[in-house]
């Protein structure tokens, strides 16, 4: 295989033809082909198709043919007051349910990293939340949860004074917040508990040594080894969240008014409430290029961490 | 237009294969008479459809050689697939449950079959005079029925007798908004019981159907004859108001999130003094048998019009990109038809069966036994129901809790997020009102 690969590196000049080359290279991609040609065929084809709807005037509803209407459908993307509602919506749940679901998941991380007794049943509880199914999850904490006759979370708060909050209609997005919350800090939770597992004890104890006490050695010696498992836990609970559509639908289907219609709920409406085909192509395509923005960030910070895990 | 010749191309390629392969096998087996079909069926899964398929058996029985497919959907879901279907000709359906708001609409579009020229004229066996008259008129387009009722509902007022009566009220059978609204804040016990319970959910099905039959009868509409949208006119911002306030004040708490589902809960389980919402409710009620000795009926309350209620009706019908028309036709009159209705009353209890549909069912003996506390409102509830003329002005639609237009599903979707939005607080009617009225100016340019 060596000798193959200095030969096939030895041909590659500029001089030579690139013939025999090329034809290697796609024997040795061979045995990758069916998979390559069944990711075009199922993420690739309905892209085009998508982008071609997107200058397509098509509406289900009218009996209308389709016809091509250049960057109208973009045009209205843009200049829609529902979609940059939607976009602000989408990054407010995003940030809000990512920053705290982080905090508490360094807390609960750095407290399942002492060994205490029933560490495991606690791990194991935490954990719970993120297996259960998001349309359940979301309906259980619509109905037993924040309904404002029998939800628990009433009956929790009666004795300090709190009566009959309609939690959903008077703090719809801190709702939903506040379930994203509760579903994603055990995801975080397992990264972060991950990078403290992996923490070097040798650095710590020597730390100690130093005359470090228990909030020198989080500040100086943990959190930065933590850091770039927090970015990467960040960057991934950022991902899976915008893209949250489950509780939105079964809780509040973006109301009341739209205060917590967001992107993919938004995208939603407009396909299969509207069955506007073309419009709601075209807000695919511009989504899909700013979460492209996004992921390449998330994807560089991915790679910093393995550069971290090898330097080690 | 290419996309939909091309997918047409190829759904009549697919379909040619697939009957080829058909017809190969028939040729295998010998050819009988009668060939084997399979009906796809589209529902939506509400209690009196799923009732339908335990039943499909006896069905099947009495035509051999049929199967029926159900692809049982919740309702927005449902829409949703059909609609895709049928608009681009994909052949997925032999039946569909539709119902009043998309039957004249689809029937224009030239979607459905004409099931009175089709069938009906020549089944003598299906008797459509016995349709009740506001629903069959309802499923009709240019004279022949599109669709065929499975069940119809209006709308009307329940109220726990015993609370009224300890709070000294005493309910008419035709009460007004304002009564209705002067009880409502003497039966209220915060923390308790609500006084009336109304829909706020969004949704143009959900707070839409009850607010839109408060807006009809104070006068207000959604258009005028020109097709200038209504909603900021002072009569509809009277209704809305009056809608807005009366659930903010003595209705159950968190409205906004309120359908027809939570209501039903909230109402058996003694969260509301009044509720007023769809004739249907009547059967769920009548399961529980300590509520419903203590309710009452009375019909949809009223202001300036003479009756209030709407009308809804889920509906079969036929579309005509079905390949089994004639087995399709067999099923839709089979689940439309009076035997079925009997049927029904055997398995299930005479008090589950469907209603609103034929006006045999009320004079039925065992069903005039079983449900006697709400046949007869509900019968003169539909009865009563004009669709042509439910606004107090004249409008240029057709149609009581929706406008007959197709841009009316996502327009009333916009405005009920307005109003589930003024229900919660965390906007005004007025503001609600506006952007409604600005949503509904280019939906009202686009009928000229």
């Amino acid at each position: 295989m060596a000798v193959l690969e200095r030969a096939a590196r030895r041909v590659h000049t500029p001089a030579a033809p690139a013939g025999p080359t090329a034809r290697q290279r796609w024997l040795r991609r061979l045995p990758l082909l069916p998979a390559l040609i069944y990711m075009v065929v199922v993420t690739q084809i309905p892209f085009l198709f998508t982008l071609w709807y997107s200058f397509q005037n098509w509406n289900l509803l009218s009996n209308a043919r389709a016809h091509f209407t250049g960057f109208s459908n973009y045009s209205s993307v843009f200049t829609n007051a529902n979609y940059r509602s939607s976009l602000l919506v989408s990054v407010e749940m995003t940030a809000t349910a990512v920053i705290i679901s982080m905090i508490l998941a360094v807390a609960l991380a750095l407290l399942l990293n002492q060994k205490v007794l029933g560490r495991g049943v606690a791990r194991t509880l935490l954990i719970t939340p993120f297996l259960v199914m998001p349309v359940a999850s979301a309906l259980l904490w619509k109905t037993t949860m924040l309904d404002p006759t029998y939800g628990l979370v009433n009956w929790l708060l009666s004795p300090f004074g709190v009566h009959h909050v309609a939690w959903l209609s008077v703090h719809p997005l801190g709702s939903i917040i506040i379930v994203l919350i509760w579903r994603w800090t055990p995801f975080m939770t397992l990264i972060v508990l991950a990078g403290l597992q992996s923490q070097p004890l040798d650095v710590v104890e020597a730390a100690r040594v130093d005359g470090a006490g228990p909030l020198g050695v989080f500040r100086h010696v943990t959190f930065p080894l933590l850091r770039p498992y927090v970015e990467l836990g960040v960057l991934l609970g950022s991902i899976y969240i915008v893209n949250t559509f489950d509780e939105v639908y079964s809780m509040t289907s973006g109301g009341p008014g739209n205060i917590t219609t967001n992107l993919p709920y938004y995208l939603y409406e407009q396909a299969f409430q509207a069955y506007n085909v073309g419009g709601a192509a075209a807000l695919g395509v511009v989504t899909v290029i700013l979460t492209m923005i996004v992921a390449s960030f998330a994807l560089r910070m991915i790679a910093s961490v393995f550069r971290f895990e090898e330097a080690k | 237009m290419k996309i939909s010749t091309s997918r047409g191309t190829l759904l009549a390629a697919v379909v040619a294969a697939v009957s080829l392969g058909a017809a190969a096998c028939g040729g295998g087996a010998g050819g009988g008479g009668n060939s084997a079909h399979t009906v796809t069926v589209a529902v939506v899964a509400n209690p009196d459809m799923q009732q339908m398929e335990q039943l499909i058996g006896t069905f099947e029985k009495q035509n051999p050689g049929i199967t029926v497919k159900f692809d049982t959907l919740p309702e927005d879901q449902e829409r949703a697939e059909i609609q895709k279907d049928i608009a681009t000709n994909g052949g997925l359906y032999d039946v569909v449950m539709i119902s009043n708001y998309e039957t004249p609409i689809w029937a224009k579009n030239g979607w459905l079959d004409n099931l009175s020229s089709k069938f009906i004229a020549s089944d003598s066996s299906y008797d459509a005079s016995d349709l009740l008259p506001p629903v069959a008129k309802s499923l009709s387009y240019r004279g022949g029925l599109y669709s065929v009722p499975f069940y119809g509902e209006s709308s009307m007022l329940y109220y726990r007798k015993s609370m009224l009566q300890a709070a000294g009220i005493t309910m008419p059978a035709h009460p007004t908004w304002t009564q209705v609204a002067a009880d409502a804040a003497k039966l209220n016990k915060p923390g308790k019981v609500a006084g009336i319970c109304l829909r706020g959910e969004n949704g143009w099905g959900e707070n839409l159907a009850t607010l839109d039959t408060v807006i009809n009868t104070f006068g207000g509409s959604w258009y005028n004859m020109s097709w200038q949208p209504q909603l900021t006119s002072p009569a509809t911002e009277k209704a809305v108001n009056f809608y807005v306030n009366l659930v903010r004040k003595d209705g159950e708490p968190g409205a906004s999130s309120d359908g027809f589902t939570e209501l039903l809960t909230l109402y058996t389980q003694s969260k509301c003094a009044m509720w007023y919402d769809s004739t249907v409710a009547a059967s769920s009620i009548a399961a529980d048998k300590s509520v419903f000795n203590d309710t009452g009926y009375a019909f949809a309350p009223v202001d300036k019009t003479k009756a209030s209620g709407w009308l809804y009706t889920w509906s079969l019908g036929v579309p005509k990109d079905s390949a089994n028309q004639s087995a399709a036709w067999k099923f839709v009159s089979w689940a439309t038809s009076k035997p079925y209705l009997r049927l029904v009353g055997k398995k299930f209890g005479w008090a589950a069966v469907p209603p609103g549909s034929r006006t045999s069912t009320y004079s039925l003996p065992q069903y005039q036994k079983a449900a006697s506390a709400f046949a007869g409102i509900t019968l003169q509830s539909i009865d009563s129901v004009n669709q042509a003329a439910a606004t107090a002005p004249k409008v240029p639609y057709v149609g009581i809790q929706f406008v007959d237009i197709p841009q009316f599903e996502n327009l009333g979707d916009e405005v009920s997020n307005q109003i589930a939005g003024a229900i919660a607080g965390s906007e005004s009617v007025s503001a609600a009102l506006s952007a409604s009225q600005n949503d509904a100016a280019p939906v009202g340019q686009q009928q000229h």
